[in-house]
């Protein structure tokens, strides 16, 4: 009989379903999998060495280019974790906002991930439909903020600004628009930018609907997932996975629920929780997920038509004043002067403050020295941690199911790579 | 600090005795500074024993206090010609550093972030290791699995070595990569940089040609606007 060695195989860094630039070295034995060695870092841009070298609020833009398909999630820890140290709280429809925009955040990342993860294995019509949804709520991001994705909308103290009272239109554009076209696309963007979102909070429970109704009972989805990367409780705690990976093998752990911050303990959801731990189970709790989101979307929209008021403190040592104070008030021009040259300096002290990121435990671990600069910023991804459990999820398993469960992991590396 | 935090710390304190060290926290954190010879006893405990049950670890990082304090401006006094300008921080800015209340022991600390899914709470660990020019500090990578990438990335990074850990290879920065880019005295632009060379049909490596500047000066203001306001929201509760 030949001597049958294991042989190494190069996945990636180029490969589609490495989800951006995951190269693994992996050990096989035939096509069975004895080892994996993810080789990450391809996508270092040391985020948290340029914050050190710049003020406070000017690394917020750096924050939405970690996790760059869930931006706002992003800017909500690193800006928690300033507030903690400074001991702010944002006005109360300053945090119906932020709840709100976490949660189509954690909409826009899911779709993503959904879309993404079908196209993997197989299913292309997943990903045309994900994102036509995505394209929505992307126009939110856009109304609120100017950009579709890089928002750079939460700051210290509350957010950038005010719902907008009017949606953006589509405008008829010759030889590319039809009129009857335009019409179609402004259906819903007559009103405001809250009517907008409530029209599409009542489309998208359908539009979940028609997701399951392609994956969640179809035979190949299942026997690409079911039972596939099945991870137990306990190691499940032990490698440090949270967020939907720990809910996908029956841990109720999400820290909305469990360390409420903003108005999370005032809004009304459940937690779905797997019952395996396989990536089967894992899509089913992402999936719920998107519908509990739904409903916390709908009592903000409720929440924030009632209640106008101030979207930000009104300390200008740290948010700056308005344009027009600005431009007849002493004062107020030297508190401009000093926040964009020099910016505010945030007490000595450290800080943790962790939000429940679309991907898991999201955290920013804050040292300052009492300069207007941070001392050290740690940004804690969730990603990270599940990657590391990569050769454990995929020993034993066969080739094509390592696409499988990279996919299950919900990898992107902005926030890996940091 | 709300009373599961302040219990905690009562149960952490009563069992350490003095193998761990209170970290004054104005925001009600739970920060133990422990040393680096009784860190691995002390972990053991606290993901075994009941009243902490600590069985996820969030996160390891490395911390380098060399500028903790020192500033790019000095601001308090003035010359006859005003304030002075903007300097960038060298390695002889002992002068221009500020007192401040907190003073690390030494110069590299390794942060624990310890999470308790059981019991809800969270605990922060510090530990300095004792050298300062090849940090060395045991590994907790048989007591929680997820330090294992963690700390390779703080090797990578700081140059702390992990004792025990099985795989201490780099992890974020390139192949071949030379130096630990998250120290203080690593320059933020780099040491190298690198271009396609088409005569040598291969990347090549230079020593960087870009020069470093400072855009916004690091200034420590001392004001106490939010301690008073902290303290007044302390004493609502």
């Amino acid at each position: 009989m030949t001597d049958i060695q294991n042989f190494t195989l190069n996945f990636g860094p180029q490969h589609p379903a490495a989800h951006g630039v995951l190269r693994l070295v992996l050990e096989m034995d035939g096509e069975v999998i004895r080892a994996a060695d993810p080789h990450i870092g391809l996508l270092h841009r040391a985020t948290e060495k340029l914050t050190e070298s710049k003020p406070y609020n000017q690394t917020i833009g750096y924050m939405d280019r970690l996790d760059y398909v869930s931006m706002m999630c992003n800017e909500h820890g690193y800006v928690l974790a300033i507030e903690k140290l400074m001991g702010i709280t944002p006005p109360i429809r300053a945090q119906y906002i932020r709840v709100m925009f976490d949660e189509i955040t954690r909409l826009l990342n899911h779709l993503m991930w959904l879309g993404t993860h079908g196209l993997d294995i197989g299913a292309m019509t997943m990903f045309l439909y994900c994102f036509r949804e995505r394209e929505d709520l992307m126009d939110c991001y856009e109304a609120v903020s100017g950009t579709r994705m890089h928002a750079t909308y939460y700051r210290p103290g509350g957010v950038y600004r005010d719902l907008p009272e009017e949606m953006p239109r589509f405008s008829r554009v010759e030889k590319v628009r039809s009129k009857k076209e335009v019409k179609r696309l402004n259906i819903n963007r007559e009103g405001s930018l809250l009517d907008f979102i409530e029209s599409f909070c009542d489309r998208f429970p359908a539009h979940v609907d028609e997701y399951e109704t392609l994956l969640t009972d179809n035979r190949i989805w299942k026997q690409r997932t079911v039972n596939i990367g099945v991870v137990t409780p306990e190691r499940a705690m032990q490698l440090g996975f949270t967020g939907p990976m720990l809910r996908g093998s029956g841990v109720e752990w999400d820290l909305r629920k469990k360390q409420p911050y903003e108005v999370y303990d005032r809004v009304d959801f459940d937690i779905p929780v797997g019952v395996n731990g396989d990536c089967y189970d894992r899509y089913l709790v992402r999936v719920e997920e998107m519908r509990q989101s739904n409903q916390i979307i709908r009592q903000c929209i409720g929440w924030l038509r009632e209640n106008p008021g101030p979207v930000t403190i009104s300390d200008q040592k740290v948010v700056p004043p308005t344009r027009v104070e600005m431009k007849d008030d002493m004062e107020s021009l030297i508190h401009h002067f000093k926040l964009f040259t020099e910016g505010y300096c945030v007490p000595e002290g450290e800080a943790y403050a962790a939000i429940e990121h679309p991907k898991g435990e999201f955290g920013v671990y804050l040292v300052s020295d009492g300069a207007n600069k941070p001392y050290r910023v740690k940004v804690r991804p969730p990603g990270f941690a599940h990657l590391a459990s990569m050769s454990e999820m995929v020993t034993g398993h066969m080739l094509a199911d390592v696409v499988s469960i990279i996919g299950t992991q919900d990898i992107v590396f902005g926030e890996i790579d940091r | 600090m709300n009373k599961k935090t302040t219990l905690l710390i009562d149960n952490a304190e009563q069992k350490f005795g003095d193998r761990i060290l209170r970290v004054e926290s104005s925001i009600g954190e739970a920060a133990f500074e422990v040393e680096p010879e009784n860190l691995l006893d002390v972990c053991q405990v606290l993901r075994d024993e009941g009243p902490f049950s600590f069985d996820t670890l969030i996160d390891v990082c490395g911390v380098d206090y060399l500028h903790y304090g020192s500033v790019e401006w000095q601001m308090n006094e003035a010359t006859e010609s005003g304030f002075s300008r903007g300097v960038e921080l060298s390695n002889d800015t002992e002068l221009r550093k500020v007192k401040t209340l907190y003073q690390p022991p030494r110069r590299f600390a390794v942060v624990y972030h310890l999470l308790s899914v059981q019991r809800n709470h969270r605990l922060r660990l510090k530990s300095f290791p004792r050298d300062e020019v090849t940090p060395v500090i045991d590994s907790v990578v048989s007591i929680w699995n997820s330090a294992n990438w963690f700390e390779r990335e703080a090797f990578d990074l700081f140059g702390i070595l992990f004792d025990g850990h099985p795989d201490l290879r780099r992890i974020l920065t390139d192949y071949g990569f030379i130096g630990h880019p998250f120290r203080k005295d690593f320059p933020l632009i780099g040491n190298v940089e690198v271009r396609y060379d088409p005569e040598l049909g291969r990347v090549a490596y230079e020593p960087v040609s870009i020069e470093p500047r400072t855009l916004v000066p690091k200034v420590i203001r001392h004001d106490d606007r939010f301690a008073s306001l902290r303290e007044k929201e302390q004493g609502d509760d």
